[in-house]
């Protein structure tokens, strides 16, 4: 229980006067702009993007600056910011398939059609830290080369034209979308409103549980079939002007988790899947949904439930940081009375287990 | 630009939204500064909001709910009777009432000629200028494999 306390007003005013002049660090050194931290800590960007579950590149940036760097207190003032906006719609799906990519990758399939296409990517770095960029470093202009006019099918897809792996569960047109910005969560959970769950899950949770299902717990023998990284087009059907009309483009990271087999007496054996999908460049976060998102499926395959990353209620309740922020940080608060109750109760407890005692030596002592 | 039938109408005003929504605010104004704008008034002012992403499971199963997106929104209506309407993803309002406004002139048969080519032309080249330079730099990180000669045969 905590309790309206006044009193402090004067003390919270000041200190966010001290916070905010903390904040802007050096005066003798220039501000950092919005559309430097949007360019040049890109990443962090579509972190906060995801998990904060909001595409706006600007306010994102504008976030990370505010709260200092804070990834999970920058990802709670975007998720707060959206209380503040009405929403019009829901988008049409968009089509992965079509991304004009960036980046894509295949552990599966050396000669995967399209090519295995590296981008800007950390991969095969030294993990070094280079002492250039410390100061006025001026990268080279990015090589070129002629763009292959070859489609880029998903990994997937082409696994699925042999039936070599599950296809995808199709959509049910009489059951809307499930959305738990709109309903509470409840259990068991379909799969659409999981993967809304993950993906704007904490990274770090989801790594750690995707990591688990290594180690053992809730094994299900993962290969990144494909991770892909670009823009896709994004459409709204508007009802005032009658069709569906382009937004512009959004970048999005994609990984299909291709996993061991499911089969029956009547059904041949294939190849399983898992899948993760995220704002911007977002592999870890992608490759851990995809991993978490299989595991959740282990009672829909027939697999044994056990691990912690197979417990849907588990995961689900533990994976949005902003919730388990709150909840642990609310211990920050004011707990006067409910600790005032307790150390009255600690009193007596001491008291009785005193007097007790006393009467136990007096006792000795009369013997 | 054959243009009678409803549905190609529909095509060639997307076809224009496509362009606008992937240019830039102070391009659009720069290239609308360079023709005579109708006579015009808000239906819409433009206003904020935001609309829910969708992704689909496994990238091609059923619809789920990926997070939300910025977006502006306006409408106007020509003195002709024309009314456009503007879309994009973002908060820039001005970029909303500008696709809006060639929305409508595209519509016109008097205007949609000039707007499509002093404006959407001109920034098409533009879109298709980036596109293509984003894609020969990613052409560049293609990995060519090779197998090495193994042992002496």
């Amino acid at each position: 229980m905590y309790v309206a306390v006044k009193g402090g007003e004067r003390a919270i005013e000041n200190a966010h006067r001290l916070l905010a002049h903390e904040r802007r660090g050096d005066r003798d050194v220039p501000e950092v702009t919005l559309a430097q931290i949007s360019g040049q800590l890109a990443l962090g960007v579509d972190r906060v993007m995801t998990e904060g579950s909001l595409y706006d590149r600007e306010l994102a940036a504008l976030a990370i600056k505010q709260a200092r760097g804070d990834m999970i207190e920058a990802i709670f003032l975007v998720r707060a910011f959206r209380a503040t906006l009405p929403r019009l719609g829901a988008t049409e799906p968009v089509n992965t398939g079509e991304m004009q990519v960036r980046r894509r990758i295949s552990s599966t399939f050396k000669d995967v059609p399209g090519g295995q296409i590296l981008g800007p990517t950390f991969d095969y770095t030294h993990r070094l830290l280079d002492p250039q960029l410390a100061e006025g470093f001026v990268p080279e202009q990015p090589e070129t080369a002629e763009a292959s006019q070859a489609a880029t099918p998903r990994v997937t897809d082409i696994l699925g034209r042999d039936g070599l792996i599950e296809s995808s569960p199709q959509a049910d047109s009489d059951a809307p979308v499930g959305d738990l910005t709109r309903e509470p969560l409840s259990f068991p959970a379909d799969r659409d409103l999981r993967l809304q769950n993950l993906a704007r899950g904490d990274e770090g949770f989801l790594l750690a549980l995707g990591y688990s299902t290594q180690r053992g717990y809730g094994r299900n023998h993962p290969f990144a079939g494909e991770i892909r990284f670009g823009e896709v087009e994004v459409e709204l059907f508007a009802e005032d002007v009658g069709f569906a009309v382009p937004l512009g483009s959004i970048e999005l990271t994609e990984c299909q988790m291709v996993n061991q087999f499911k089969g029956s007496t009547t059904e041949a054996p294939c190849f399983t899947r898992g899948y993760g999908l995220a704002f911007g460049q977002s592999e870890r976060k992608t490759m851990s949904m995809a991993l978490v998102d299989r595991a959740l499926r282990a009672g829909e395959l027939g697999e044994e439930v056990g691990a912690p990353a197979q417990d849907e209620e588990f995961v689900m309740s533990h994976s949005d940081n902003v919730q388990s922020t709150g909840f642990v940080e609310h211990l920050k608060l004011p707990h006067y009375v409910d600790f005032q109750s307790e150390l009255g109760l600690l009193r007596k407890l001491r008291q009785e287990f005193a007097e007790a005692n006393q009467a136990v030596e007096l006792q000795e002592a009369a013997e | 630009m054959n243009s009678t039938g409803p549905n190609s109408k529909q095509a060639q005003r997307k076809a224009a939204m496509t362009v606008l929504v992937h240019s830039a605010t102070a391009d659009i104004a720069g290239r609308l500064a360079a023709i005579t704008l109708p006579s015009h008034e808000n239906l819409r002012e433009p206003e904020n909001g935001l609309v829910m992403m969708r992704g689909r499971i496994g990238g091609d199963g059923a619809p789920f709910n990926l997070g939300e997106a910025t977006v502006s929104r306006a409408a106007v209506r020509l003195a002709t009777g024309e009314v456009g309407f503007g879309y994009t993803l973002g908060r820039d309002a001005e970029k909303a009432q500008m696709i809006a406004l060639c929305d409508a002139m595209v519509q016109s048969a008097e205007l949609s000629g000039e707007v499509e080519a002093k404006v959407i032309a001109p920034l098409r080249v533009a879109m298709n200028a980036e596109r293509a330079r984003k894609a020969a730099e990613t052409a560049a990180t293609r990995v060519d494999f090779y197998t090495m000669v193994r042992g002496e045969g």
